[in-house]
């Protein structure tokens, strides 16, 4: 296949473009979308393509925002709309749980609503307690709700695309600090179908399991691992909803020890879910508890330093797994 | 003609000292000493800071938007403390967790910074409802830009503050732009006082480059919402500079800067000194150079400044007496201790 090296915001910036040329119904609605190319550039130079009535900026309304998106989901357009930030999560969560992920199961299946919420978080800008957060787990535990975090160019290409296809809406969030990250990327065919984990890197000792961001950081821990002796398994889960439990299974069955590694706070979060999940299904091959990596249960403080420290780091994955394997 | 009864050399002096503080917030970023680059100057906006503080009592409260830095320093911020949370330092207001965004100071009645445009709004609501029913003659007043005027949320607080005949004052700081997009893309209606008219507010629109008027609009506005008839201003101005430290504007003309630049308090505060004959060139430069060294002060001692220690990170999630939340290292510690 014909891989091509292309940053994640173009990755996603293709997504899009193709997207609208493939299905004249997806427009795209938020804040800053059209004329500005995206808080963080990912539509630029769209609006040269499709204009205002398919690139719709719109006032600083986020409520309304999801609101309009599901109205025009339910009547034939495909909207993609935009939140510049997912903390902004907090002012629509009526219109995104009470509304868009109830209403095909209210009105017992007569209709769906077909839209992506595209948004981005994360730290690594010092951006503070609310322009930092990692929401996903809001999100996952709320049914109804599809949810996808790439974290590679080609995932954020594919997935994005794929999200575009679908009957339900997605929660598609990005990470900011991947915008500028640059790779090989096959944008004909993707690496897995929606849905499916990936194993990044392949390792008999202990399966890591995570997403987003986190993949990176995880495969970097994993290489200094290995000079030690120790292989881990890392697996990228790409979609939350759905969530791939067989990849997930399949690696602990085969390494005996799990670690799950998320940027988002520890309490009942994502990370919890699977922690009980693993615990939960591969109970008999497990030799050790299965141990959580996640962000402190805190609010994200704007200090650059204690930013970073509030998060998984390399080192903590590095020395906790080998304290699981007491090497 | 007669004078306007304001102390216009000590409004310029505000007006100056904020200018001259945002131009150092500008130096602290490009020298790689602010945490991050959303810093969100108010250069332009200095004469509703001025002229709104001026109004303002000592017991007043207020919140900000997150372009909120010289409306602080009106209400009388030290600007070292100021620039040292700007700089994510220990020494700042808020020991480095908030920053620029979110910078408070519950001494000088300022009940916060907000990155979330409007979520400070409702907030001066909750305070006027708390002066009415403890017996203060507080006022409390909201500061929000003309993008907070496409929330829902201003306009529930509008009519609860309204109906509850609260003393508060909602002021929008109509800079003309919501990041890239200018006011008149995002609404068709720009007569913002009719908006807050039709709550039953008090409503009035001001020149945000006559500190003056702005003073005297605030006065009376807020002498009505300590009386129980809570108030609403627009000061119309121009943002000088991008959005934040990484916007250079592309979205509009050099003319358009050139000619909204002109619509510059400060200067004009200037003149009018001069032209009344209240200071000279001599005592203005003056002034003007001894707030420069302030504010140069400032940029030392954020740069001089300790970084929060890292357990810090872990105070003030919940009260004093409260239990922290578990270290992530300390609880992995737990588990696999052999
Ligand atoms: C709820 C919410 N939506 C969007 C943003 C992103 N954002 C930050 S400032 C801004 C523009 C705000 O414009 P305005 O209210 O006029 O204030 P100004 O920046 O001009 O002072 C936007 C869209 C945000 N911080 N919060
Ligand atoms: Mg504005």
């Amino acid at each position: 296949m014909a891989s091509t090296e292309i940053t994640y915001r173009d990755a996603l910036r293709r997504a899009l473009q193709d997207g609208m040329r493939a299905d004249e119904t997806v427009v795209v609605i938020g804040e800053e979308v059209g004329a500005y190319g995206g808080a963080y550039g990912v539509t630029k130079d769209l609006m040269a393509e499709f204009g205002v009535t398919r690139l719709i900026d719109t006032p600083i309304s986020e409520p309304a925002i999801v609101g309009v998106a599901v109205g025009a989901a339910m009547t034939g357009l495909r909207p993609v709309a935009e939140l510049m930030y997912v903390d902004f999560l907090g002012l629509v969560m009526d219109q995104l749980a009470n509304q868009a992920a109830k209403i095909r199961y209210m009105f017992g299946g007569q209709i769906g609503v077909p839209m992506v919420l595209r948004t981005q978080g994360g730290t690594g800008r010092s951006a503070g307690a609310q322009h930092s957060q990692s929401l996903e787990g809001w999100i996952m535990h709320t049914p109804g709700l599809r949810l996808a975090m790439p974290a590679t160019a080609e995932d954020a290409y594919h997935l994005l695309r794929h999200s575009l296809t679908l009957p339900d809406p997605v929660v598609f969030i990005e990470h900011k600090s991947l915008y500028t990250r640059k790779e090989m990327a096959d944008l004909d065919t993707p690496a897995a179908p929606w849905g499916k984990a990936i194993v990044r890197r392949q390792g008999g000792d202990l399966a890591l399991v995570t997403y987003s961001r986190m993949v990176h950081v995880a495969l970097a821990a994993a290489e200094m691992l290995s000079q030690a002796g120790i292989e881990i398994e890392v697996i990228d889960l790409r979609t939350l909803n759905p969530l791939d439990m067989d990849t997930v299974i399949a690696s602990v069955e085969r390494t005996g020890r799990a670690m799950v590694v998320s940027e988002g706070p520890l309490t009942a979060g994502v990370a919890a879910e699977l922690a009980a999940r693993i615990s939960e299904e591969c109970f008999d091959y497990l030799q050790d508890p299965v141990i959580r990596v996640a962000g402190e249960d805190i609010p994200i403080p704007v200090s650059p330093e204690l930013e970073s420290a509030s998060i998984p780091t390399q080192a903590l994955i590095v020395a906790t797994v080998q304290r699981m394997l007491r090497r | 003609m007669t004078l306007p009864n304001t102390n216009l050399p000590e409004l310029y002096r505000t007006m100056r000292r904020i200018r001259t503080f945002e131009e150092r917030v500008a130096e602290l970023y490009a020298r790689g000493l602010s945490a991050g680059s959303m810093l969100h100057l108010s250069i332009g906006e200095e004469g509703a800071a001025a002229g709104i503080a001026a109004a303002m009592r000592p017991q007043d409260s207020f919140t900000t938007h997150h372009r909120g830095h010289g409306i602080f320093l009106a209400r009388g911020a030290d600007p070292g403390r100021m620039m040292a949370e700007i700089g994510g330092k220990a020494a700042g207001y808020c020991r480095g967790k908030g920053g620029s965004m979110h910078i408070a100071d519950m001494t000088l009645g300022h009940l916060g910074a907000n990155a979330i445009v409007g979520g400070g709004i409702p907030h001066v609501v909750g305070a006027g409802l708390s002066y009415r029913n403890l017996g203060s003659d507080a006022i409390s007043v909201g500061f929000f830009g003309d993008g907070a005027m496409q929330q829902g949320l201003l306009y529930e607080s509008m009519n609860m503050a309204a109906l509850w005949n609260l003393p508060v004052l909602f002021v929008c700081i109509n800079n003309q732009y919501g990041m890239g997009t200018r006011i008149d893309r995002a609404t068709r209606s720009v007569e913002f006082d009719r908006r807050a008219e039709a709550f039953g507010l008090s409503a009035a629109m001001v020149d945000g480059e006559d500190v003056e008027a702005v003073m005297e609009t605030a006065q009376r506005l807020a002498a009505g919402a300590r009386a129980g008839q809570p108030g609403f201003m627009a000061v119309s101005c121009f943002r000088f500079f991008g959005h934040g430290r990484m916007d250079k504007s592309p979205y509009r003309t050099e003319e358009e800067e050139t000619i909204g630049r002109k619509r510059d308090p400060v200067a004009r505060a200037r003149d009018a000194l001069l032209s009344r004959g209240v200071g000279d060139h001599a005592s203005l430069d003056a002034l003007d150079a001894e707030i420069a060294a302030e504010m140069d002060a400032t940029i030392d001692f954020t740069a001089a400044a300790e970084s929060p220690a890292a357990l810090s990170m872990f105070r003030d999630v919940y009260g004093a007496d409260q239990p922290e939340p578990e270290p992530l290292a300390v609880r992995l510690d737990r588990i696999l201790a052999a």
